[in-house]
């Protein structure tokens, strides 16, 4: 049985390293500013995604996401892993959007996809760490979620077991297609690039990016269509433009403030026997310890 | 424009007992509503909910909502889903709180989704307070500021809802205190009939088998903690944290870093994205001090921080700062605990 899975996925600052141009004056992102990485769990997702494609020979993997044209990169990314193609939803309208308005935006562009049996995604992306978007999705779609998923144990006959992974335990769900189904980091660690596969797409390129290329360059993307990725606005997956972007998006960021932390006044102590010795004395003397 | 809307709790149970959370979320909620001049309420759904009021009450509920049905137990998204979005039609509440549980962020979202209303996740803390839109002008008082990290815990954003509502928001378990309002304090029960919110086709996930333990590890009530960071190198070292531990009567705990490396399991995880803990003694192994751990331990009591790098940022909140490797130092932490206690 030969499957469309559809990836949602998100290029993300890495909030690993933030430097301090990183926010814009209206308290939104400065995306721009940062180094852009695949959203963890995402990667997860797409392990799962190429499993389900492994074992369901003919299927195809799609990568959608939603982000500034850059975000083109998290595709190729996805290809020299496996994946088949790609879809970079993007639109200047589109910013500024909270996780309900980026959710209707998706669930638009999944409307516009051919037919889909699985939605897969991560559970939530490290700029936010919201978790909201996946389930709003399917909400939009009308159609079931799983989420906190931590494997696909079987899917046949229109229907997906899920292994849950829960604060205090574990949950099997059976649950129909199509689904939305979030995934953990702990699930499986996505397979490295291939290198075969980089070869060959090396040069897959959005619209926006062919532009750029030299003649020779387009010429080959032109000879080659599994070399052009996709890029669509917003009026094309005929999003309303009262649901999208800042104006579509029920919350307001209000204040952003940088954390100060109170520094105390520390004792240091140096790695030798007596002061240690000394410490664990003063903690059992004031009953923190013993 | 005032709102003499209510607010909502949405209220999970464990083995029949009332979640921590919330608890924690009903207390939070009473003060609000104190604030807002109006009623708290609290919605339970699931089964045998006999006397899950007395719980709720003393929390400072007014009014308890139940909606008992077999097969409302164990939670699945889609039912109750339905129920807290055809009630809130009806009610109309003007705040709705939930914990920051695997519940709470796969129903919250989708309860949003369905109402078109905002949905602050993880906040860690929540005021009443006016806003004006700078784009338009328009004034709003008494709005709900859900205030949460963002960006991995760099920042702390305000946010608010202005006109749609619910105004709703999830919080992690522990971020709010848990006091009780006032052990007397009684409130209405509505017993709502599950059919009149619940349709037969919100039954399309099976839950084929379900291993749910009481979690072992209980970091938040523990009164010290030894925590482990990315720099505690590896699963192996983190035994040493065990070690020492043991010998303390203490939990260990990590960073995210520390989980997201796999030395240990999540449920060990402190800071904004984990649990939020107020220990008397807090030992950070070989933790850097990233704002997102601090958060969630710089009230504990005493700190020592144990460091190769002496400029760590944890070590500016710490009390007592000892740099060098933990693999000398926890042994002599262990060795002269054992000689100086009774």
């Amino acid at each position: 049985m030969s499957l469309n899975i559809v990836v949602l996925a998100k290029q993300v600052p890495d909030t690993r390293n933030v430097g301090k141009d990183a926010m814009k004056e209206d308290g939104t992102i400065n995306r721009a500013a940062l180094p852009a990485i695949f959203n963890p769990e995402d990667l997860n997702a797409l392990e799962q995604a190429l499993q389900l494609k492994d074992a369901n020979p003919g299927s195809t993997v799609t990568l959608l996401t939603m982000g500034l044209p850059r975000a083109s990169e998290i595709i190729r990314e996805a290809i020299y892993r496996g994946a088949d193609t790609g879809i970079v939803l993007t639109d200047r309208t589109l910013g500024g959007a909270d996780t309900l308005a980026t959710s209707y935006s998706l669930a638009q562009a999944v409307r516009k996809m051919n037919d889909f049996d699985i939605i897969l995604g991560g559970r939530q992306a490290i700029d936010g760490d919201t978790a909201q978007v996946g389930p709003q999705i399917a909400e939009k779609l009308g159609i079931p979620q799983v989420t906190y998923a931590e494997e696909i144990l079987e899917l046949k006959d229109g229907y997906v077991i899920v292994k849950r992974r829960l604060e205090h335990g574990v949950e099997t769900v059976k649950a129909p297609l199509p689904c939305v189904v979030t995934v953990n980091g702990s699930a499986a660690e996505c397979r490295p690039r291939n290198a075969q596969r980089v070869m060959k797409y090396k040069y897959a390129v959005s619209p926006s990016e062919k532009e750029k290329l030299s003649d020779e360059l387009k010429a080959l993307v032109e000879k080659r269509p599994y070399l052009n990725l996709n890029e669509w606005s917003a009026a094309y997956v005929e999003a309303d433009p009262e649901q999208i972007g800042f104006a579509g998006s029920p919350t307001k960021v209000k204040a952003i403030e940088n954390v100060v932390f109170t520094a105390k006044e520390s004792r240091c102590l140096e790695n030798n026997d007596d002061q240690i010795e000394d410490l664990i004395k003063e903690l059992i003397a004031n009953h923190t310890i013993g | 424009m005032t709102d003499n809307n209510n607010l909502i709790v949405y209220c999970e149970l464990e083995d029949g007992k009332v979640a921590d959370v919330s608890l924690e979320l009903l207390t939070k909620g009473r003060e609000l509503a104190n604030r807002l001049g109006v009623k708290l309420e609290a919605l339970v759904v699931g089964h045998n909910l006999d006397g899950v009021e007395n719980q709720l009450f003393p929390y400072g509920a007014d009014v308890v909502y139940k909606v008992d049905d077999a097969l409302l137990y164990p939670y699945t998204t889609n039912p109750h889903s339905s129920v807290l979005i055809n009630l809130f039609k009806e009610i109309k509440p003007q705040i709705c709180l939930m914990g920051a549980t695997c519940i709470g962020r796969d129903l919250g979202p989708r309860v949003s989704s369905a109402l078109h209303s905002g949905l602050t996740a993880d906040c860690t803390s929540l005021e009443i307070g006016d806003h004006t839109d700078p784009k338009t002008g328009k004034s709003y008082t008494d709005l709900l500021y859900q205030i949460r990290p963002a960006f991995g815990g760099n920042i702390v954003a305000t946010i608010v809802n202005p006109e749609c509502r619910p105004q709703m928001a999830t919080v992690r378990e522990g971020v709010m205190k848990k006091e009780i309002f006032d052990a007397s304090h009684k409130g209405e029960v509505i017993d709502l009939d599950a059919s009149k919110y619940v349709n037969p086709e919100d039954f399309v996930v099976e839950i084929i088998d379900r291993h749910i333990e009481k979690s072992k590890i209980n970091i938040k009530g523990a009164p010290i903690i030894v925590a482990g960071g990315y720099g505690v190198g590896s699963k192996e070292n983190f035994d040493l944290l065990f070690d020492l531990a043991n010998v303390l009567g203490a939990e260990v705990g990590a960073s995210r870093a520390a989980v997201d490396a796999g030395f240990t399991e999540h449920a060990r995880q402190i800071g904004q994205t984990g649990v939020t803990v107020r220990p008397k003694l807090y030992i950070a192994c070989g933790i850097s001090g990233q704002i997102q751990h601090i958060a969630g331990m710089q009230e504990s009591s005493i700190i020592i921080s144990i460091n190769n790098d002496p400029n760590a940022p944890i070590n500016t909140i710490a009390d007592y700062v000892i740099t060098g490797n933990l693999e000398d130092i926890i042994p002599k932490l262990i060795k002269y605990y054992k000689k100086n206690s009774k």
